[in-house]
Formats: structure tokens, C-alpha cells, sequence
């Protein structure tokens, strides 16, 4: 398992024809489908929640533009954003490729946490930044999640994950794999409190994070398409998997085998949220 | 010994193995002969243990790495067999199968009512298939969870052999749910009401070792290997070079050591000279030992106290700091 599922998964030559094209293309004004070529206006993108109008291609998110799309405007606060990795097994080169990912992201780390309302109604948040090394969960990430999860109950608020990672973070080894009971002991705790717990599955949810705080929601919602699954390809190979069906681990696959409740359109998204919450939400509302 | 295949010798073994064939040789010799070899059988011996002691004494965590995973290794079963007192195996996860790669069951050690469950490897290459090559699948994680709940339904303690290179990830493990049989069994053993005790045992590997893992205590057998990812999936990430595992079982920090100075397991249990598969009995009877003094330990502590010191223990690991204190430090 750990960290393979976005590796791979397009040649290198196709990687690098996708970004000639995309350069060629006058700055900031376009971009071009991934998935069908289509060259799209990058207003009409943004309008379109960042979902290539023709194909129905969800492009990656970044974090806050995750939360611009979900929390009511102006209430996302951030918080435990002063948390930062160490190098727990001195791992080569981990300190370089945590400056390059905080450089190329923008991010501190691979998720934030944070208060916010959904539809006036008071959550905690929590979004991973596929950007900032694949989303891959460490210590920091884990620390995160179990602090969102103990200030939900402390204040009675809801919480919600939206996930995007390519499983525990290698560098880290066996601190790494921790963070998997640890933050599935404390999901444990927001059920005890009678608390909801909402889990989005965005492109890509394996591995490590799959197998744990993922996959343990009262409601499970997979976005179109998302990569959803325990182990990516290449492991898989390693294992001696043949014969994957063609849309294996996708959205719609969970969906058919039961391993999520729904597979909603991004321009839902937040509508949905909105009436899972007001369903979970009497007592927790009446708390604020 | 001599006859063994070759395939169960690793490479530093070989010194110790052509000592034991020659000791054996002149055992042979002996009885045809009616000699008294003593002598020089008590001289090979010597030798071969000196050697042993020195190969032992600077394992690199590749070495380890192939001790975990050594063909003649004790597994679950066997370990189960010469520990408890009597033992029945139990079967089936209730919604799908019975996994094979999954064993459990109730037993008594030490005059100890306990559940037991653990991944099996198999021994040759019939019984590997059947044992699946230790890789649980979700019914496996599921049977195991049902045993556990069991165990805390009438009060006994749960005892978990870690022995696994990973979690079954083919298409019908993914079909049924791999990730969430996992994640379930982590979320629930945190909640656990009884004593859990963990031995690695072998093989760690990644998120199938821990999802039978969450212990109250977590003993880790000498050259046992506790890892995220297998040494070979690491290198062929980091590096695009599987053969370089080497490296990467060094650069993981995989070894029992390492997982006690990491404050991810709290014991270490010593196996005999030349590792767990040259003494299976005394290896059982060393960790038979630790699992009693740990049950000890955990008895007439209440159930409630259990599960919240368990919680605690993992909600404390991880490494990170915060940036601002970090600045302070430096001003």
C-alpha cells in the first residue's frame, strides 16, 4: 500500500506533452482538459467549479479553493496551521522534498483544519491538498485530523473530510502507518459523541487513508471519477494482480459495491453537505 | 539438516549451515564406526556458535528483513501450538468466507482464558496458496474483529500474532471492501473493553499488520520487521530500482530496535542464537513468557481504563513540532 497510487499513471512522454501544450497556451487564460483535450476558458472553469464543462473531467483541487467551493464565504479559520513535519528517521532526502512541495504547493503541509459554517450551519473541516506531496498522511496530517475531530466534539460541531492522498507518507515509515490508528481511534470518539462525521472521497483516496479515517463515515461521498481504493497499480502489479476491470477503483465501482453512499457532481457538493448536515444537525445546532 | 534445500538457507547462513553438516557428517561417521566423537562435535560446535554469535551481532536490516521472512520462521499456528495449554480454532467472518490467511480462535495460556487470532503463512508451496502467503482479506480482518468481540463480550483478554508481508489487495479484496474491513478493525480495537496484546511476530507488513494491531501492549519478536511499505515497493518508488531494498530497509528504520526507539512497540522479545527458526520451542517459551507477564500487568485494570490508556498510546505517536516554538528556540 503506502504511497503509489498517482504514480504511474500516465507515461512520462504523455505527462510532458500534456505541459508543452498547456505552455503553449496564452498564461492564465485557459487550460486544457486532461482527460478529452478541450480547451477550456479558465473563467468559465472557475464558474463551472473547476469540471471541464465537456467531459465532466473533476479537476484536482487546491485546498482553499476546496473550501471556497464548500464553507460559507468568509467563515473558514484555520487552525493547528503551525504544525510542521520533523524528520523522525532522518530519511534521505525527506527535508529537500518537503521545501520542494511547500515551494511548488504553497501549502505547509498536506491538509488544513479548520471551523467554518455550511449553510449557516458550524462545522470543522478538514481538506487535503493532493499538491503538497500526493496528500500523503504523516504526523502532521494525522495530528490535524485528531485535533479537528477532538474540537468538533468539544463544540459539538460536525466534521467533515475531504480526502485527496496517495496513502501514508514513506518518509516517515512506521510513524507513518501510526497515524492510521490514530486517526481512526479518534473517528471512534466522534461516533461515541453521537457527532456526524461526513467523508468526501475526492481523486485520489488510497491507501493508507483509505484504510482508515476514510472509509469509516457515517456518509461516504465519492466525486466523479475520483480514483477511490487499498492499493494502486503499481503495488498491485508487485502483488501479482492481473485482469483490473477498466473502471476498478473508480467512484462509480465503489458505488456499485457498496463502499460509498453517493457519487455527487462538484456543483452539488455543497447542497448535499447542507442537507446530510441539517438531517444530523438538531442537536448539534441548538449548541452554538 | 545437510538435505535441507538451499532455498531455506540464506546467504548468511551458509557458514552456520556447512558447520551443522559437518557436524552432522561426523555424527554419522560415528555410529558406523562406534567412535566417541564428543570431543570434536563439542569443538565444531564452539566454532559454529562463535561464528553465529559474530554473523548476529551485525545483522543489517536487510538481514533482518530476510529473518522475517525466513521459509523456516515459526508462524502463527506454530507458535499457538506450543504456548497454549489447549486451543480450538474458530472460523468464518459470518458475511462471506473463512479466510485462511486469518487464524483465531479461543485457547488457554498459562491458565489464561484468551482469544487469539493471527495471519498464517504457509509452509510449502501447496500451503502458501491455501494460507494465501499470509495476505488477509477482508473476511479475514472481519473474522478477526468478530473473534475480538467476542473475547470482549465475556471478559477475556485477546492476544494477536502480526505475521504478514500485507493485506490481500486483488480485485475481490477491493470488491468487498479491503480498505474498510481495515479501517473498521483500527477504529474498533481502539474501543476494545479487555486486554489486547500484540506480538509481531514476523513479518509487519503496512496497513495488513496493523489493522490486527492496536494492543494494549505491543511485543516485538528480536529480528521481526515492522514496516509502512515493503523494503522493495519503497525503493522502486524513491528510486525506480526494486533491487535496491536493501537501502531502503535501512533508510525505513524496520527493525524491532528502531520500532522501540520510536515508541512503537514497548518490548522486545530476544530469540534464540541464530534466530526464531533454529529454537522454535525456546522462542515460544521466551514469548510465552512475555505475553504472561504482560497479561499480569493489564489484570484488574477496568475495561474502560484499558481502552482509554490504548487510546492515549496511539493518539501520542507521530513526530512534529510547531513552527513558532521552533523560533522561540532559535531567538
Amino acid at each position: 500500500m503506502a504511497t503509489t497510487g498517482w504514480f504511474g499513471r500516465r507515461s512520462k512522454s504523455a505527462r510532458k506533452i500534456a505541459r508543452q501544450s498547456v505552455d503553449a497556451l496564452p498564461d492564465g487564460l485557459w487550460t486544457k482538459c486532461p482527460k478529452c483535450n478541450e480547451i477550456l476558458f479558465n473563467k468559465e472553469l472557475e464558474k463551472n467549479f473547476r469540471v471541464c464543462g465537456k467531459c465532466n473531467y473533476h479537476f484536482r483541487l487546491k485546498a482553499m479553493e476546496r473550501i471556497a467551493f464548500t464553507a460559507d464565504e468568509g467563515s473558514f479559520e484555520e487552525f493547528a496551521d503551525d504544525l510542521r513535519t520533523t524528520n523522525p528517521l532522518d530519511f534521505p532526502e525527506y527535508n529537500a522534498k518537503i521545501a520542494k512541495g511547500r515551494a511548488s504547493s504553497g501549502m505547509d503541509e498536506s491538509l488544513v483544519v479548520g471551523t467554518a459554517t455550511i449553510d449557516c450551519m458550524p462545522v470543522v473541516l478538514a481538506v487535503a491538498d493532493f499538491s503538497f506531496m500526493g496528500g500523503s498522511m504523516g504526523g502532521v496530517l494525522g495530528e490535524k485530523i485528531v485535533r479537528g475531530i477532538e474540537l468538533a466534539i468539544e463544540e459539538r460541531r460536525p466534521f467533515i473530510a475531504f480526502c485527496a492522498s496517495g496513502g501514508a507518507r514513506m518518509q516517515e515509515g512506521i510513524l507513518a502507518l501510526m497515524q492510521m490508528a490514530k486517526t481512526s481511534a479518534a473517528v471512534a470518539k466522534i461516533h461515541e459523541a453521537g457527532l456526524p462525521y461526513i467523508v468526501v472521497h475526492t481523486d485520489p483516496t488510497t491507501a493508507g487513508v483509505h484504510a482508515s479515517f476514510a472509509s469509516i463515515g457515517d456518509v461516504i461521498i465519492a466525486e466523479p471519477g475520483a480514483l477511490i481504493g487499498f492499493a494502486g497499480e503499481r503495488v498491485a502489479q508487485q502483488a501479482g494482480v492481473i485482469n483490473r476491470p477498466p473502471n476498478f477503483q473508480r467512484a462509480d465501482f465503489q458505488l456499485d459495491h457498496g463502499m460509498v453512499d453517493l457519487v455527487t457532481p462538484r456543483r452539488e457538493l455543497k447542497q448535499t453537505l447542507g442537507k446530510l448536515l441539517d438531517f444530523c444537525h438538531r442537536e448539534v445546532a441548538s449548541g452554538r | 539438516m545437510a538435505a535441507s534445500s538451499n532455498l531455506n538457507i540464506l546467504d548468511f547462513e551458509k557458514p552456520i549451515q556447512e558447520l551443522d553438516a559437518q557436524i552432522n557428517a561426523i555424527r554419522e561417521l560415528a555410529d558406523e564406526k562406534d567412535e566417541d566423537p564428543s570431543a570434536e562435535i563439542a569443538r565444531l560446535e564452539e566454532m559454529r556458535d562463535k561464528i553465529m554469535a559474530q554473523i548476529f551481532s551485525s545483522l543489517t536490516p536487510w538481514d533482518k528483513t530476510l529473518l522475517a521472512r525466513h521459509p523456516k520462521r515459526p508462524y502463527t499456528l506454530d507458535l499457538v501450538r506450543l504456548m497454549f495449554e489447549d486451543y480450538s480454532e474458530l472460523h468464518g467472518d459470518r458475511l462471506f468466507a473463512d479466510d485462511h490467511a486469518m487464524v483465531g480462535g479461543i485457547g488457554v495460556i498459562g491458565g489464561h482464558q484468551v482469544v487469539w487470532v493471527g495471519q498464517q503463512k504457509g509452509r510449502d508451496l501447496k500451503d502458501r496458496q491455501y494460507r494465501n502467503f499470509g495476505s488477509a482479506k477482508p473476511e479475514g480482518y472481519r473474522k478477526a474483529l468478530r473473534l475480538m468481540k467476542l473475547a470482549e463480550k465475556f471478559g477475556r483478554p485477546i492476544v494477536c500474532f502480526v505475521d504478514t508481508p500485507a493485506a490481500d489487495c486483488s480485485v475481490g479484496s477491493e470488491e468487498r471492501g479491503i480498505s474498510e474491513a481495515i479501517a473498521r478493525n483500527l477504529m474498533e480495537m481502539s474501543t476494545l473493553k479487555v486486554p489486547v496484546i500484540v506480538a509481531l511476530i514476523g513479518e509487519g507488513g503496512s496497513g495488513g499488520a496493523i489493522g490486527i494491531a492496536v494492543g494494549n501492549r505491543l511485543l516485538m519478536l528480536e529480528h521481526g520487521i515492522y514496516s509502512v511499505i515493503p523494503p522493495e515497493g519503497c525503493a522502486a518508488i524513491l528510486w525506480r530500482d526494486p533491487t535496491r531494498g536493501a537501502d531502503a530497509a535501512a533508510a525505513l528504520k524496520i527493525t524491532a530496535k528502531d520500532a522501540l526507539g520510536l515508541g512503537v512497540i514497548d518490548e522486545i522479545v530476544p530469540e534464540p542464537l541464530g534466530g526464531a527458526h533454529r529454537n522454535v520451542d525456546e522462542t515460544a517459551r521466551t514469548l510465552k513468557a512475555a505475553i504472561l507477564r504482560n497479561l499480569h500487568e493489564l489484570q484488574g485494570i477496568s475495561g474502560e481504563a484499558l481502552a482509554e490508556e490504548r487510546y492515549a498510546k496511539f493518539r501520542n505517536m507521530g513526530s512534529f513540532f510547531s513552527e513558532p516554538e521552533l523560533e522561540e528556540m532559535e531567538s
